[in-house]
């Protein structure tokens, strides 16, 4: 990062510790659904759901991390498309995964 | 209906986005990248709202229980699915010089909290503790 082009505002750090509020988030929400598993009876159901919850954590993770490095350059590029989508996409699996463990 | 449908072509077709306009400052497109993330936050907080109802209230009745586990959770999943929805209209917007989009999400999804909150107060007051 260089100092004479920094941006004032801050900007790319703001964003950074966004990144860091979101992933916090979503490592609350996977604890609880890993705690959902671990509740519910049966063992291969329960491990599966495990896995899937994890799988979930793990992917925003990846995106977060990639973002959060991506913040380190003087003019970070935009946010791609994709990585929106997998970030919303592992939000709604966790929220698939819990309705599913309600019935 | 047919702007709607291009939106969601859009999702799919990532590099479709960086073909029209030009490029906007930086900044303004790591201000719609937080707009994007509180959005989830806002999903995230909801679901594990669903996931609290379901572990953290045993002792409400089965169907009042899942009831508003799933409110809180649909609620979170709209909520998610629209924050990339607002996320790439900005950004177009941003690239063609319009004005950002107007939205109802806001207002639907409080009045969402809203009857949530209030059914859980009632819940709570007349206490539904059926097995």
């Amino acid at each position: 990062m260089t100092t004479a082009e920094r941006d004032p505002g801050l900007q790319p750090e703001r964003t950074r510790l966004a990144w860091r509020r979101t992933t916090l988030a979503c490592t609350v929400v996977a604890l609880l659904a890993v705690r959902q598993a671990l509740h519910g009876g049966t063992a291969p159901a329960g491990a599966l759901a495990v896995a899937l919850s994890l799988l979930a954590w793990l992917g925003f993770l990846c995106v977060a991390h990639r973002r959060v490095t991506g913040m380190g350059a003087a003019r970070p590029v935009p946010l791609s498309p994709r990585h929106a989508l997998t970030a919303a996409a592992c939000t709604v699996a966790l929220a698939v995964f819990a309705a599913a463990t309600l019935f | 209906m047919s702007d709607f449908v291009r939106g969601l072509r859009l999702w799919f077709a990532p590099e479709r986005i960086r073909e029209e306009g030009d490029t906007p400052d930086y900044r303004f497109s790591l201000a719609n990248e937080r707009t994007f993330l509180a959005w989830i936050r806002t999903a995230l907080a909801l679901i594990g709202g669903g996931f609290a109802v379901d572990q953290f209230l045993p002792g409400l009745a089965w169907g009042v229980r899942a009831g508003l586990a799933l409110g809180l959770l649909a609620a979170g999943v709209l909520c998610a699915l629209r924050a990339v929805d607002h996320w790439v209209r900005c950004e177009r917007a941003m690239r063609r010089g319009e004005d950002l989009p107007a939205s109802r999400f806001p207002a639907l999804i409080s009045l969402v909290v809203a009857v949530v909150a209030v059914a859980m107060v009632v819940v709570v007051l007349f206490g539904w503790e059926g097995r």
